[in-house]
């Protein structure tokens, strides 16, 4: 059998349908702790299968090239800095619209067919400024909110922080949670907390930035991940970028596979964002993937899935020329964010 | 519509294949054909050809000459020439020369993966991530067992030549788990590599001349049964190493009985996969994974038998079913295939057969979605199975017992642990076990109950050099890989100069003696009848007969029971029942040694009177006899909490326990010569270790151990742990050597006896150890005891537990 006939006989994603429409709000559930109780992860399993997944599998030539127009899609092209400014802002916004370089998109056949990143995320008081640049774009801004990073600021601050940044045009809100309630097995506030801060959202989307790298164990991070389901998160996103550890592929894979539980037991389907530290187009190949493996093909969609970033695209464009052009490619050969 | 866009859209993987440019060229460059490696040079492919195909398309990759009696001759003739100065090597200089094939295997570990892919069909991920780099592996660590040996076995030394017969699952690790323990021994080797797979042998044949290694060491022969039956009957070898299959294992047990060769025998099993309502479900599922579709499920260790607790079964399977959804059968080469081909057309038979047998007989069969007629077609030109599982499958079928060597899960379910120790027990077999359960009570009670050489925790299918690897049970004895693995290359040093035992008078008829036998000495006792001891009571033996047991002039002193297998049968039923000796403590043991060590010293001067009316040895060597016998009680008292194994580190965060398990039952066959010491010297290691056994003793001399019966009843010994059945030695020993519930037989008598022991023990494939009719000398203590006797006393049990939070 030859290589090539490979993919029909695999049967991949076959009887696996895409839905096409925009994607339908979590509803949530209520609380229901025997849901996660009894479930306790295992390291080292976890570990295997991540390390083996990108060896299993393997994208190459017009495929890798594809493969990384969509992570572009993808992409919450992301500024979070204490020095933002609404020119840096603006910059974002500008690279977001018009991410790879006009001839890589014409060598790559994709001439007059929309390509942006999937969000612009920002703090809320560079919401109105984030809007104002994407204005037509269709591009949405997603603000953080709630005390970003740390989440200690009270509650009523919190929540009104996401009616503000509402207020100012984001649709999208990356909240994050108390890891104390985490940490201290407090579910049940964490369900509050989190039910509470989906309600202050109204109609933008709602991303619960689970922040694993404190949450340590990965029967913590499955368990705050099938809270923040419940509570009506759009989307669960590994980190805000600031913890020691951000994203990895164990804690991912167990955010995934805890998204298909509560798909299963609710027929919900809930967004995967993994956030910081990712920056090498090759990551972005691991991450997908690892979606494409584990939930399908519908969470290779910017509509699903996310990834928090601000590097990686620079990363991707290069790899994109190299692909064209068969030269490896520099960064300043592409305009930067 | 554009390329890009359309996969935009699919997000499909595309085409991914290994380049295998290299390899061909390699093929042309030999022209397509090869012939065996013999004394450090390929020969020239000439008379009889097999056609070696690859699995995938049925594409012709090469010709190699099948090798005959000549050759097979001339490469052991190499091998025996070599072993002189291969084995008068320093430790130093052996390992350096295995360092040098490790770093050959490093160098061209992408050609090697490339060829091993191309010529058995298994997927390049796997070649390339997992069976090269073991290999390499395999190597460094016999580097250092080469370095180390003197230190590590002092008083041993190399088998001699070794015969090695690999099969086509995993040609080229299975070859390195054969070759780099014997090269580090001192051993020098014929291998046999398998007939489907011959090309990385050779590859590997042409790496170690590169490597400088000596030639002659390792020799290389290609071909079928034929030419491993050549190997197998070679009398020029000291050692036979087999892997494949338990038929096939069953043969070479009886072929080479008698051989003096040593053997060992890593053959099939049908390993239970357990998960337990306490596990990770996810990561059993990916276990599964890992278990039955890692070489198209062509394991000889493969989880097939899965076994999952009654609460959870639908969720599993139905996570299991979604998983399989996503698997890739397709192109070995391409980088995404996770199950490529099986390695020849008769195999998919065979498997297929086996599958609609399975349906025929009732059980439900699932198979991917896309495991359709289209499917059917695309791979029609290769050797392709989709990975399928059965549920609703009863213990009792076919599918459940015996092993399918394909892409194929069999699922049960069981209600509590105690059941699902029963079940996965419920085998001939015994070669691995994979449990999984995130609570290690759960867990590790299970590992210690499951019968299998190799038992994975919350992990399946790891291997590594230093962690020992074989069988239970029908799956085979000896172990690769370890110090462990080791043993299996080395013999006592001693053992090369052992002279012939002498020939025995045959046992007296078991009539009543004729008054020619002249009167023994008029006891003014009452009569005492020397019964059997059975399950801690004195029997009559089942025949009815007693035999004479005479003094060196040939007088009557006493009759002894004429055992019989019906006598053998219920001792091992009394055996069985003594299971709690087995799950004691080494401690509690050994105060049951140290006590019967007591009171024989009590009794000194009446055993030792015993045997010298028996033996005629005079009343000094009798008294010393008796000594040595309550010394190498204490000896084992002292052994028996402390033989406790060896914990190894094979990955971060995993501890491998090399766990030293008894047999259960061993039936053991005393020698004639010190009635007492031969006795004590094998029955007390044996029970030390927690086995518990079924002697005969010495049978020209049965007293001293029939005496022992108040012995043993007086110094705590639980009935049953030791049975004794006097009469004809090898008659019963055919019938301990036949007993399918007996997993070792020990046997010091006569070349034949041994012979026959060994052959006949190939029913349920005991560990058999055996003297060839060579004497030992009971009263040296190099000799007579020590280490030795707990390695035969014992398995070695691998316990993978993975940790981490």
């Amino acid at each position: 059998m030859n290589a090539r006939t490979a993919e029909p006989a695999s049967g991949m994603a076959t009887g696996l349908v895409r839905i096409e429409q925009p994607q339908a709000r979590v509803e949530g559930v209520p609380f229901q702790a025997d849901w996660f109780d009894a479930v306790d992860v295992n390291l080292s399993a976890v570990e295997r299968r991540t390390a083996t997944l990108g060896a299993r599998r393997s994208v190459k030539k017009e495929w890798q090239a594809a493969w990384l127009v969509k992570a572009i899609q993808c992409i919450d092209l992301t500024t979070l800095a204490g020095d933002d400014t609404p020119g840096r802002v603006q910059r974002l916004c500008a690279k977001a619209r018009h991410p790879l370089r006009d001839d890589l998109v014409e060598a790559l056949g994709l001439t007059g067919r929309r390509l942006t990143t999937g969000a612009v995320c920002v703090y809320p008081t560079m919401v109105r400024t984030a809007v104002k640049a994407l204005e037509g774009s269709g591009i949405p801004v997603a603000s953080v909110a709630t005390g970003f990073p740390a989440g200690l600021t009270p509650l009523e601050q919190r929540l009104a922080e996401i009616r503000y940044a509402v207020g100012e045009g984001a649709e999208e809100i990356d909240i994050v949670i108390t890891r104390a309630h985490a940490l201290t097995g407090n579910w049940q506030a964490l369900y509050d907390e989190i039910s509470l801060m989906r309600e202050a959202c109204g109609n933008a989307h709602m991303k619960a930035i689970l922040a694993t790298g404190e949450l340590k164990t990965l029967t913590n991070v499955y368990r705050a991940s099938m809270v923040a389901m419940m509570a009506g998160s759009d989307f669960i996103k590994t980190s805000t970028g600031m913890e020691g550890v951000n994203a990895t592929l164990p804690v991912s894979l167990v955010m995934v596979r805890a998204i298909r539980d509560f798909l299963e037991r609710t027929g919900q389907r809930v967004g995967f964002k993994p956030a910081g530290g990712i920056r090498a187009a090759k990551d972005a190949l691991a991450w997908l993937i690892l979606m494409k493996e584990e939930l399908g093909r519908d969470w290779l969609d910017p509509d699903m899935f996310r990834f928090g970033a601000s590097a990686l695209l620079s990363d991707i464009e290069r790899q994109l020329e190299h692909f064209v052009t068969g030269r490896y490619s520099s960064t300043d050969r592409h305009g930067m964010a | 519509m554009n390329k890009i866009v359309t996969i935009l859209d699919s997000m499909d993987y595309g085409p991914s294949p290994e380049e295998d440019s290299h390899v061909r060229a390699w093929l042309t460059r030999h022209g397509g054909r090869f012939g065996q490696f013999i004394g450090g040079r390929l020969t020239k492919p000439d008379g009889t050809t097999f056609e070696v195909r690859n699995p995938a398309d049925g594409e012709l990759l090469a010709e190699v000459a099948e090798a005959g009696e000549a050759e097979v001759e001339a490469a052991v003739k190499a091998a025996t020439s070599a072993f002189k100065s291969w084995s008068a090597l320093s430790g130093t200089e052996r390992a350096r020369h295995l360092y040098a094939i490790a770093r050959q295997v490093q160098k061209h570990a992408r050609f090697l993966a490339v060829l091993e892919t191309l010529d058995n069909g298994k997927p390049i991920r796997e070649t390339r991530d997992i069976d090269v780099p073991l290999v390499a592996r395999h190597f460094y660590h016999h580097a250092g067992w080469a370095e180390l040996r003197d230190d590590e076995f002092p008083g041993h030394a190399p088998a001699g030549v070794c015969g090695q017969i690999i099969p086509w699952n995993f040609p080229l690790l299975m070859l390195a788990w054969k070759v780099a323990p014997a090269l580090a021994a001192g051993c020098t080797v014929v291998l046999k590599s398998a007939e489907h797979t011959p090309l990385t042998a050779l590859a590997f044949a042409e790496l170690c001349a590169e490597a400088g290694l000596p030639a002659g060491v390792f020799n290389l022969v290609n071909g079928g049964g034929t030419t491993g039956a050549l190997v197998a009957g070679h009398p020029g070898l000291a050692k036979l190493a087999f892997t494949g299959s338990t038929e096939v294992g069953r043969l070479l047990r009886r072929q080479t009985a008698g051989s003096g060769k040593k053997l060992s025998l890593e053959l099939g099993g049908k390993s239970p996969f357990i998960v337990f309502d306490s596990a990770d479900i996810d990561a059993a599922v990916e276990g599964v994974v890992d278990a039955i579709w890692f070489n198209q499920g062509e394991v000889c260790c493969a989880g097939s038998r899965a076994l999952v607790q009654e609460g959870i079964a639908d969720r599993f399977h139905a996570k299991l079913r979604a998983r399989m959804e996503r698997l890739r059968v397709g192109s070995p080469l391409d980088k995404s295939t996770d199950i490529g081909a099986v390695v020849a057309p008769v195999q998919i038979a065979s498997i297929r057969a086996k599958v609609e047998a399975g349906v025929a007989e009732g059980a439900t069969l699932w198979q991917p979605s896309w495991a359709d007629e289209a499917f059917a077609r695309a791979t029609e030109k290769g050797c392709f199975f989709p990975p399928s599982l059965f549920t609703g499958v009863s213990p009792a079928s076919a599918l459940a017992q015996e092993e399918i060597f394909g892409p194929v899960l069999v699922s049960m379910t069981f209600r509590t642990p105690g059941e699902a120790v029963t079940l996965a027990n419920n085998s001939r077999y015994g070669l691995a076990a994979s449990i999984w359960s995130q609570n290690l009570d759960v867990a590790f009670d299970a590992a210690r109950k499951v019968k299998a050489g190799v038992v994975w925790i919350n992990s399946t299918n790891l291997f590594d050099a230093a962690v020992g690897f074989g069988g239970y049970k029908e799956s085979g004895f000896g172990r690769e890989g370890g110090r462990e693995g080791m043993l299996e290359y080395l013999v006592p040093a001693w053992e090369k100069k052992a002279r012939p035992v002498p020939a025995g008078k045959a046992l007296p008829a078991p009539v009543p003696v004729d008054g020619d036998a002249g009167p023994g000495s008029v006891s003014a006792s009452l009569d005492r009848t020397v019964k059997l001891y059975i399950g801690g009571r004195q029997m009559r033996p089942d025949s009815g007969y007693s035999y004479p047991v005479l003094d060196p002039k040939g007088r009557l002193i006493t009759e002894a029971g004429w055992g019989s297998r019906k006598d053998i049968r219920n001792a091992v039923e009394a055996a069985r029942k003594a299971d709690a000796w087995s799950d004691m403590t080494g401690h509690a043991r050994a105060q049951v040694l140290w006590f019967l060590a007591e009171n024989l010293e009590l009794r000194a001067a009446e055993f030792a009177a015993r045997i010298d009316r028996m033996t005629g040895v005079g009343s000094k060597q009798a008294t010393r006899e008796v000594a040595a016998s309550v010394a190498r009680i204490v000896h084992y008292a002292a052994r028996a909490d402390k033989h406790d194994g060896r914990v190894r580190a094979p990955q971060g965060r995993m501890l491998a326990l090399a766990l030293p398990e008894p047999f259960e039952v061993i039936g053991i066959s005393c020698p004639d010569e010190a009635p007492l010491l031969g006795f004590v010297s094998l029955v007390a290691p044996a029970i030390a270790m927690g086995n518990r056994v079924v002697v005969t003793p010495s049978q020209h001399h049965p007293l001293a151990a029939c005496d022992l019966y108040q012995v043993l009843d007086t110094s705590d010994v639980p009935d049953g742990v030791v049975n004794i059945v006097t009469g004809d030695r090898d008659q019963l020993a055919v019938v301990m050597a036949r007993h399918d519930d007996i997993a070792a037989c020990w046997y010091a008598g006569s070349a034949d006896g041994s012979a026959m022991v060994e052959r006949e023990s190939a029913g349920n494939l005991k560990a058999t150890w055996v003297n060839h009719g060579k004497a030992r000398d009971w009263h040296d203590p190099a000799q007579g005891q020590g280490e030795e006797f707990l390695f035969r006393a014992t398995r070695i049990k691998s316990i993978w537990t993975p940790f981490g939070v």
